[in-house]
């Protein structure tokens, strides 16, 4: 009997779960080192203040006390550093100021940390945190970015003038202002892309160890990108030299690109660990991941709209001001410019586009990268754009966005605004999730919910991203610091059992599942003969780790790569045993066979002799074991269309949503239930962001939403059963042929939901709500809608 | 947490004599409890527990339920006589927050706690029921006195429940989106007591009494009566997730709902 399918392509049922739903996951707050102390960071409660003076001394004589440091000690130490500079459009530099571990001299938003103390017990920690005597001189703050840009506004930095970080913008704005001169229709929009709390399930942990006899310092950490981490913090922080530092990211509990940055208390307890020679321990409860993990979105934008007669887009403007928080965060100033703007042709043959693109500090939580990251704000300002063109053209939704598609034949398709689409076909995945979504029946369906006293609404986004960040040349010349290729190392054992080392990380993505079927499409080696190992940076190679759709594209375009190498060896190995050519060895499913014969070796075989070198070829090194890194050579283009269709309860205000249908195009699949599970995933998050999720600062700079008590995360009852389907085009520039399926579901679903929300309401006047589109919100819309429809 | 003393004592009088210290908190079900120490928001010097006092358990008898202080919201939900005698009562039981929280918490604890976007208060209002404790009967109108404020004497200690089988009453609540507590609920009962509705989850007080919808609908018990009948907003809570306003418009769409649901 044949082996089952396990390569590409396999509904493979992922290795990992029977660990992480039995209880057997390691996660690095499983972790505890002989001797270990624990910290407890005290945190500033006021948005912006001078802080007159830190009295340690009651702390100090607390029970078990072993340290309390403020910044007056961490003099020696750098201050976190930020990876992508943006230049502004005059050319100069983003002003970049010091974000330093502990708060020096201000705090500039609720959750700075302004000490730590360390103790034998946690317990002890947290009392002596609450004896710090931290006198605190209030200063005006700014929570918001309009308010932060008011004539003679406070001042996040004193460096930044008006706080203003950057002022950039993209494409020419010449062709534009002439496109909207010329234009038979003038579409503008105003709207804001709301602020978010990623809250993975785990919150972070941080556990410094130092060797005394080595000079090793090890810190375990939940981290997406264990050697960036390792970069970061010993290059730019605490100057450790990268064969005395170790990071290890464990099992983590979700990233949602919360935990690619790197943290003040991984410096911390890294540092606090080699001065006290002990471990020190960090771990975040709920609340302080509200206010110290790195939130997402916050955009405030106006965008324009120029079409001809018949529809057809001539030009787009877009102006946005982008909340950046307090201090810039690691990727933090390349979110809403190159992950943003330059995506705002989407899936349109749109011919002048210009953005203009303004970051703006306020004394609230670091901004940064969160599933999607600048892509679903630039689908969600299209096809908000597109359908209150549609409605104030009187064209069709659907038959105006057919017309502006990039055509199947036009690709490659060099966009405005620099990239260059490889591949897609937006009418194949329009047409599919029409079909799944039964778009020709809603009419009959708005009307029985009519006779039932609610309001149906059906909306759509046929929305285009970016993955698989990033070729390194290309980020470079766009400010990155940091290369963004990957690397991978496969290491065939004696007796053909296969090990694979990635510096790509799972934190929930299916890794050890998804990289063994590459292993066994490959080379033929059954699932359960493969390890996957990541997130250590004492065994993995250089890598960048996860995030951005990369893993499979980037990461796992490595795998193939190593993997060539070792079957190019392997040839070599087999050729010789079998008294071959090495041009007439063929391999295939895990078998070199003599073209023309019936002689045959298994991969086995080849990798004992490999490593039993009795006979063997004169000139060829022992071992089967080889590495690969692979920078991409463009991103690619994962597209779609989410159709969603919701009832509101017109007493209530109440949106639910009854239909969801997703048809994405991810390129290759290489396990389509693993995708279907990152696609309903992203799309919890992008429905939690349309109707839910909301981080809200009040005018003194206070987190309101600072609990899950007002942080309305999504929950089961708020989810329909969705529909999940691809229409795939394969990316040309990678082995693979891969597009990246983590963030889909986040990108395309906030327009179609809020498309479908406005629908519902077309009778009362309604051309835009921002989002969340919460039961208040619209129950304030229908009410002040009646009358006006009585008197209609 | 902050450490404390732990008690477990095994009669009501030991509880109540723990209890005359100031500082000593009682522990029912602790879910309200449990998560404040965990915030280091009160520093209790003893926590007296009454999960062995015996407080637990349904009896219906001449036409009153009577549930023990430390019967859970599951027991309750659950009950076979609750749901024939008082079915409004099993079922707002079933809804309260999730099932760890109904598998722990009490009707005696949620009530002494006087959360005001509790479900409980709205029951014992609208059903005109009395609180029994270790000294004496407290009847509900006089028993809630605003947030978190109660007709409890310090020490004292609920022991019982009693509440007069209605006639009809129905219990409906719009949950907080975010925590899911109600952000408005509204208890319709018609009985022994006449008619009555009691409003959580809205009043920056806790738990009312809505007499408007009371008078409305004692001269017709039907969701109709209520149309055009005022909530006034002034003293109803607002914040991100609604306004007064919409609070006010909420009562009146959540009493609708329970008059009809009531039957």
């Amino acid at each position: 009997m044949a082996p089952p399918f396990e390569g590409i392509g396999a509904a493979v049922r992922r290795k990992e779960d029977l660990r992480f739903v039995s209880g057997h996951g390691h996660y690095t707050d499983d972790i505890n080192r002989p001797g270990q102390l624990h910290a407890v960071i005290r945190r500033s409660d006021r948005p912006h203040a001078r802080i007159r003076s830190i009295d340690t001394a009651a702390a100090a004589a607390a029970p078990g006390v072993v340290a309390i440091y403020t910044a007056a000690d961490l003099a020696n130490i750098g201050g976190l550093p930020c990876g992508w500079q943006v230049n502004s459009k005059d050319g100069s530099p983003m002003v970049e100021p010091k974000h330093p571990v502990l708060a020096e001299g201000k705090v500039r938003h609720v959750g700075d940390p302004i000490a730590v103390v360390i103790a034998e017990t946690r317990q002890q920690a947290r009392d002596a945190a609450e004896l710090l005597a931290i006198d605190l001189e209030d200063l005006p703050a700014v929570a918001t970015i309009a308010d932060a840009l008011k004539p003679g506004a406070a001042l996040v930095h004193d460096a930044a003038a008006g706080n203003v970080c950057y002022d950039w913008h993209i494409g020419e704005a010449g062709p534009v202002d002439a496109a909207f001169a010329a234009a038979a229709h003038r579409v503008r929009l105003d709207l804001v892309n709301n602020r978010l709390v990623p809250n993975a399930m785990e919150p972070r942990v941080a556990l410094g160890d130092y060797d005394r006899s080595t000079g090793d310092y090890t810190l375990y950490t939940t981290s997406q990108n264990p050697h960036v981490i390792r970069l970061l913090m010993g290059a730019f922080v605490l100057s450790l030299p990268e064969h005395k530092l170790r990071v290890v990211a464990p099992d983590v509990g979700g990233g949602f690109g919360s935990k690619i940055y790197h943290y003040a208390e991984e410096a911390i307890v890294t540092w606090a660990a080699g001065r006290l020679a002990r471990p020190v321990k960090w771990t975040a409860d709920r609340s302080e991941s509200f206010m110290s993990d790195a939130h997402g979105r916050d955009h405030v934008s106006t965008a324009e709209l120029a079409l001809d007669r018949d529809g057809r887009f001539l030009a787009l403007r877009v102006s946005t001001l982008a909340n950046m928080g307090a201090y810039l965060s690691t990727f933090a100033p390349a979110v809403p410019t190159y992950l943003y703007a330059t995506l705002l042709a989407g899936v349109y043959t749109t011919p002048a586009i210009y953005a203009e693109v303004k970051a703006v500090f306020t004394n609230t939580v670091p901004v940064d990268a969160y599933r999607g990251a600048g892509r679903p704000e630039a689908a969600f300002l299209l096809e908000r754009l597109v359908d209150v063109a549609a409605a104030e053209t009187g064209i069709d939704r659907v038959e105006l966005r057919r017309r502006n598609f990039i055509p199947r034949d036009a690709f490659p398709y060099q966009t405005p605004v620099a990239v260059q689409y490889d591949s897609g076909d937006y009418f194949a995945t329009l047409e599919a999730a029409m079909k799944h979504a039964d778009w020709a029946g809603f009419p009959a369906r708005r009307a029985a919910a009519a006779a039932r006293g609610r309001l149906r609404g059906i909306g759509m986004s046929t929305y285009l991203e970016a993955c698989g960040v990033a070729p390194s040349k290309l980020a470079g010349m766009l400010g990155a610091r940091a290369g963004l290729y990957e690397v991978a190392n496969i290491r065939v054992h004696p007796t053909g059992s296969v090990t694979v080392f990635t510096g790509a990380h799972s934190h929930g993505q299916g890794h050890e599942t998804t990289f063994a079927q590459l292993v066994a499409e490959q080379l033929g080696v059954p699932v359960a003969q493969v390890d996957v190992v990541h997130g250590d940076t004492a065994k993995i190679p250089f890598g960048m780790g996860t995030y951005g759709s990369r893993s499979l594209v980037v990461g796992g375009s490595a795998m193939v790569r190593a993997m060539d190498k070792i079957i190019a060896k392997g040839k070599k190995i087999a050729a010789h045993l079998m008294e071959a050519d090495v041009g007439d060895v063929e391999f295939k499913d895990g078998r070199f066979t003599v073209a023309g014969t019936d002689k045959s070796k298994a991969l086995g075989e080849i990798a004992l002799t490999a490593y039993v070198p009795h006979n063997y070829p004169d000139d060829l090194e022992p071992g089967l074991d080889e590495t690969a890194f692979y920078d991409p050579k463009n991103f690619t283009f994962p597209g779609g269309c989410h159709i969603c269709e919701v009832e509101i309860d017109r007493d209530t205000g109440v949106v639910q949503v009854v239909n969801f249908a997703a048809v994405d195009d991810v390129g290759r699949v290489v396990n389509p239930m693993i995708v279907e599970g990152q696609v309903q995933g992203g799309l919890a998050q992008g429905i939690g962001q349309a109707l839910l999720e909301n981080a809200v600062y009040d005018a003194d700079g206070q987190l309101v939403s600072g609990s899950f008590m007002d942080y309305t995360m999504p929950r089961a009852d708020n989810l329909p059963n969705f529909t999940v389907a691809t229409e795939n085009t394969m990316c040309t520039h990678n082995p693979l042929g891969s597009k990246g399926c983590g963030e889909v579901g986040a990108i395309g679903s906030p327009p179609a939901v809020v498309n479908a929300v406005v629908d519902a309401l077309r009778d009362f006047g309604v051309r835009h709500i921002d989002m969340p589109a919460t039961p208040a919100k619209i129950w304030a819309i229908i009410a002040a809608g009646q009358p006006k429809m009585a008197a209609e | 947490m902050y450490e404390f003393a732990y008690q477990k004592p095994a009669s009501v009088a030991d509880a109540v004599k723990l209890l005359a210290d100031p500082e000593a908190k009682p522990l029912a079900g602790g879910m309200t409890l449990i998560p404040v120490l965990k915030q280091r928001l009160n520093k209790p010097s003893m926590v007296v527990d009454l999960a062995r006092l015996g407080l637990a358990g349904i009896t219906v008898a001449n036409g009153t339920v009577t549930i023990g202080a430390m019967t859970t919201h599951r027991t309750v939900a659950q009950s076979a006589e609750v749901k024939r005698a008082i079915p409004a009562l099993a079922a707002l039981a079933a809804g309260i927050g999730d099932p760890a929280v109904r598998y722990r918490g009490t009707i005696g604890g949620s009530l002494a706690n006087n959360d005001p976007t509790a479900d409980y208060p709205a029951a014992v209002l609208a059903l005109g029921a009395t609180v029994r404790t270790d000294r004496r009967t407290i009847p509900a109108d006089q028993f809630f006195q605003g947030m978190f404020a109660t007709a409890l004497e310090a020490g004292e200690i609920i022991t019982a429940v009693a509440f007069p089988v209605p006639e009809a009453a129905a219990y409906v609540k719009f949950p907080n989106p975010a925590s899911r507590y109600a952000m408005v609920g509204v208890f319709v009962a018609r009985g022994p007591a006449g008619v009555r509705v009691a409003v959580t989850g809205a009043g920056q007080g806790g738990v009312f009494r809505h007499t408007g919808f009371e008078q409305a609908l004692a001269k017709s018990w039907s969701a109709a009566a209520l149309e055009g009948v005022a909530t006034p907003a002034d003293d109803l809570n607002s914040d991100i997730h609604g306004s007064a306003a919409y609070r006010a418009h909420l009562v009146g769409v959540m009493a609708k709902r329970a008059v009809a649901a009531a039957g």
